[in-house]
């Protein structure tokens, strides 16, 4: 073997992921296949003029037997061919892939943002007692309850209606992206503020916390250095479903802050039943999810040496 | 103040420690007096809850949220200590007093390398840059007898045998050079070879002109290492003074106490906790123990047979190739015949806890095979095993994980008296509890409110309901501290001679099965090394490695018993 423990466990990782990835889109075949009503009707959405329908079946081939069908849509998936969308005219790969750069930097900004303010929260009021940390938990768990939109219609009314400081909507310059990513932080970093705060509650109490105050570290290093470390392993548990639950989040940020992005493309996609393009969104969907598990399980990896060996 | 010098390290007069908890204030030590010179190993003995730890941890200021520590004198190298700062104290944790705690796993940081760990504190004081760090690491690991320290350093705590690990942890607390160390527990929880090793270690560090402070539960550890013993119970010092006079003329009838619990070769066939401490015609002291009740006679019929058990489990390991083939137990064959007690000893790794799964037959093994009263009891389908399951019952080490947590004391008992009608089970339930010496009104309590010898005394009252032949008790006073275990040990011991139950006990503590058992088996990797009767096993070892398991053993506290065990 050429690889070491972690190579090993990265491949085979990967290869787990390279399944499921599979099974999403069989999945999604299948249910293009087990929806009422012919499938040309379906892929045409709203749209009709004549000779459609037979064009979409002989683009998707819908003559031919089911199972040469499925080989001919997992290859077009695996080659980034996500078909034609009807409604609009235009390949589906072209219209996401126009719209995906603002709801990613929105989804980073917002992840970036939940996690710095999560790690403050908690570094700052893990294990004391006191004042600080019932306000602090308080403010989480609201944040944590409280709706995206909500949020976002909050913030709006504060600091764009009122004091003029943002923009009301759009997506020129940063200042467009201060709202938007905040109304989708908190939610965010309230529920990961929680877990870590708990998680370094627990470290603390462990043995190894006398050791190292016994080294004579003060108690920022001992919580930087040593605590949030193992802090980390709960909290990237959590993590792809916070990353799921950003991209989720994204889509409603985006309407109500009027931003382009995925959001609007889904949900027009929605209205006017265009399903190539809702298809193709929640592929994207079930890509992503699988390449943040894969990343997160190896990232568990690099945090705690432990996992190594097994 | 001019001090000749050494100058003590720490210098203590009625040292009282009080935490403030939601229940009122409690005070867990009361007017101690310690001083520490260079040099010097100072030992404070006791059992859990005795106070012990708080005060080590106190010369650190680190004795827990909320205690209030309060002196007449606190000098620490002569300055008042109790008018220290906060920053004052962090600059003396790791480079005046290094702390070395129990159990190196949980006290290392498990994520990090033990290079990481070792050089933390000299760069924390500065004693050294980032470019030394490497050669400080290798060297003070070297300094503690670890081999290949440039290897060691990269690796993790999970990835040191229990001995290398326990010097890494002394390595990481010395290696700031303290005039002080401060070893809580440093041996427990380690095999006895290793053990000596250990404190083979703080001895040299002591010999090169450190202050030790040895925090003990067991004299016996102490008696080889240090110069003074404060012996302490419920926060105040029972006894004090050089370790040679305590132990020849112990004051305090704590102390004797404590002496007499330790089970050897000369308690065999007596009760433990009835140890009473006489005055020798030279001066020296004796122990006279009352006897135990009669035995039953040992039967010839084979109540267990175990023949040829082989296991083999198949492990991960770090570096190339990843698995590896691992022999947990190998050819080993046992008997235990009606009414016999027999010791399984052997170091943590030598399959102890395989075989015991194995003859309780919750383990298949491999190869070989087990019969029970003349059935085959391994590799059968468990609905054969069922009707025989009540004849062979279990001790564990810690009683309370293998009660169901909802469970009350009369259910936790009653598991093993199915069938019985409501009232006569009750009655059952209830001699059982007298059997075991608690009172009835135990039956309806939570074992989690229960001390450690409760709890194992309901285990133990568990285990009498089936009505069994062969009871397994694996490690059962492992946990107990020395007077608990003496009464836990007794019991065991009493019941067994009534009742006449074959037990397989399995210890790692030789002088408890020297007491306990009739035949003695010593396991290591796995093997069979060495097996026959208890006196002719610890007399006249056959096997070299018997020999240097009697001899890392703790010596009896005692005169006599020292010269038979070197013998």
């Amino acid at each position: 073997m050429i690889f070491g423990p972690l190579g090993r466990r990265i491949l085979s990782r990967l290869g787990t992921s390279l399944v499921v990835a599979w099974g999403s889109v069989t999945a999604a075949f299948l249910a293009l296949h087990a929806l009422p009503g012919r499938i040309e009707d379906i892929l045409a959405g709203d749209l009709d003029y004549p000779g459609l329908r037979e064009a979409i079946a002989a683009e998707w081939g819908l003559g031919r037997s089911l199972p040469e069908q499925y080989l001919d849509f997992v290859a077009r998936i695996a080659s980034g061919d996500f078909g034609v969308s009807y409604v609009l005219r235009q390949p589906v790969a072209q219209i996401v892939g126009s719209q995906i750069l603002p709801t990613v930097q929105l989804a980073t900004t917002a992840g970036a943002l939940a996690l710095a303010l999560a790690v403050l929260a908690a570094t700052l009021t893990a294990g004391r007692g006191g004042a600080a940390r019932s306000v602090a938990s308080t403010i989480e768990l609201t944040c944590a309850s409280a709706p995206v939109f909500w949020i976002g219609i909050l913030l709006l009314m504060a600091f764009s209606f009122s004091l003029r400081w943002f923009p009301v909507s759009g997506a020129g310059g940063w200042k467009a992206l201060v709202l938007p990513s905040a109304a989708l932080a908190l939610p965010t970093a309230g529920l990961l503020a929680q877990v870590l705060r708990e998680a370094m509650e627990k470290t603390l109490e462990q043995p190894f916390i006398v050791t190292v105050r016994a080294r004579g570290l003060g108690e920022g290093l001992i919580r930087l250095r040593h605590v949030l470390r193992h802090a980390a392993l709960p909290a990237v548990t959590l993590g792809g479903w916070l990353i799921g639950g950003l991209l989720g989040g994204a889509v409603i940020t985006e309407k109500v802050f009027g931003r382009p992005g995925l959001g609007t493309v889904t949900l027009n996609a929605v209205l006017t039943h265009d399903v190539p393009v809702v298809l193709a969104v929640v592929l994207l969907a079930a890509f992503i999810h699988v390449a943040a598990s894969t990343l997160l399980d190896i990232v568990y990896v690099v945090i705690d040496p432990r996992l190594k060996a097994q | 103040m001019t001090q000749a010098p050494p100058g003590p390290l720490v210098e203590i007069e009625g040292l009282s420690i009080r935490f403030d908890g939601l229940d009122g204030p409690k005070t867990v030590v009361r007017n101690l007096d310690l001083v520490i010179r260079p040099g010097e190993c100072v030992a404070l003995v006791g059992e859990s809850g005795s106070g012990k730890s708080v005060t080590a941890r106190s010369l650190l200021n680190l004795a827990g949220d909320g205690a209030r520590v309060d002196a007449r004198r606190f000098l620490i190298e002569g300055e008042d200590a109790l008018a220290f700062s906060g920053a004052r104290w962090r600059a003396l944790r790791g480079a005046f007093a290094g702390l070395v705690m129990q159990d190196a796993l949980t006290s290392l940081d498990p994520l990090r390398t033990i290079g990481q760990e070792v050089s933390e504190v000299a760069l924390r004081h500065g004693l050294v840059r980032s470019s030394g760090r490497d050669a400080l690491v290798s060297a003070t690991l070297a300094s503690v007898g670890v081999p290949e320290p440039e290897v060691r350093a990269r690796q993790y705590a999970h990835q040191l045998s229990g001995g290398l690990r326990q010097r890494a942890l002394i390595a990481a607390a010395i290696a700031g050079r303290p005039r002080l160390i401060i070893a809580d527990e440093p041996t427990t929880a380690l095999d006895a070879t290793v053990q000596v090793q250990v404190i083979g270690v703080l001895k040299e560090l002591v010999r090169q002109g450190a202050g030790l402070l040895l925090v003990s539960h067991d004299l016996s550890v102490v008696a080889g290492i240090a110069d003074r013993v404060l012996v302490m119970r419920d926060g105040e010092v029972a006894d004090a003074g050089p370790t040679a006079d305590v132990l020849a003329r112990p004051r305090h009838p704590y102390t004797r106490e404590l002496i007499a619990a330790v089970p050897s070769a000369d308690s065999r066939g007596r009760l433990l906790s009835s140890g009473r401490i006489v005055p020798d015609d030279s001066g020296a002291i004796r122990i006279t123990r009352d006897p135990l009740p009669a035995r039953r006679a040992i039967g010839d019929g084979a109540l267990l047979e175990a023949t040829g058990l082989t296991k083999r489990y198949r492990r991960n390991v770090a570096g190339p190739g990843g698995r590896e083939a691992f022999t947990a137990l190998e050819d080993v064959s046992l008997v235990v015949r009606a009414g016999e007690v027999v010791g399984l000893v052997g170091e943590s790794g030598s399959g102890k806890s395989t075989c015991a799964k194995i003859l309780l037959g919750l383990l298949e093994p491999d190869a070989g095979a087990v019969m029970l009263l003349g059935q085959p009891w391994s590799n059968v389908p468990e609905r054969r095993r069922r009707s025989l399951r009540s004849r062979l019952q279990y001790i564990p080490q810690d009683p309370l994980s293998s009660f169901d947590p909802r469970y009350r004391v009369a259910e936790v008992i009653g598991e093993n008296l199915s069938g019985i009608e409501p009232h006569v089970r009750r009655r059952r339930i209830l001699g059982l509890l007298e059997r075991v010496g608690l009172d009835g009104a135990f039956a309806d309590r939570s074992p989690r409110l229960l001390s450690g010898g409760q709890r194992q005394r309901v285990a133990i009252a568990r285990a009498l309901a089936a009505d069994p032949v062969l009871i397994v008790c694996d490690e059962p006073v492992s946990a107990l501290d020395v007077c608990i275990q003496a009464q836990v040990v007794d019991l065991i011991a009493e019941l067994q001679s009534r009742l006449g139950t074959a037990l397989l006990f399995i210890s790692h503590d030789l002088g408890l099965v020297h007491h306990l058992a009739d035949r003695v088996i010593v396991l290591k990797d796995g093997r069979v090394v060495e097996e026959g009767a208890a006196e002719r096993v610890f007399q006249s070892p056959a096997h070299d490695y018997t020999r240097a398991l009697i001899a890392a053993a703790p010596r009896s506290l005692v005169g006599g018993a020292a010269a038979r065990a070197v013998a």
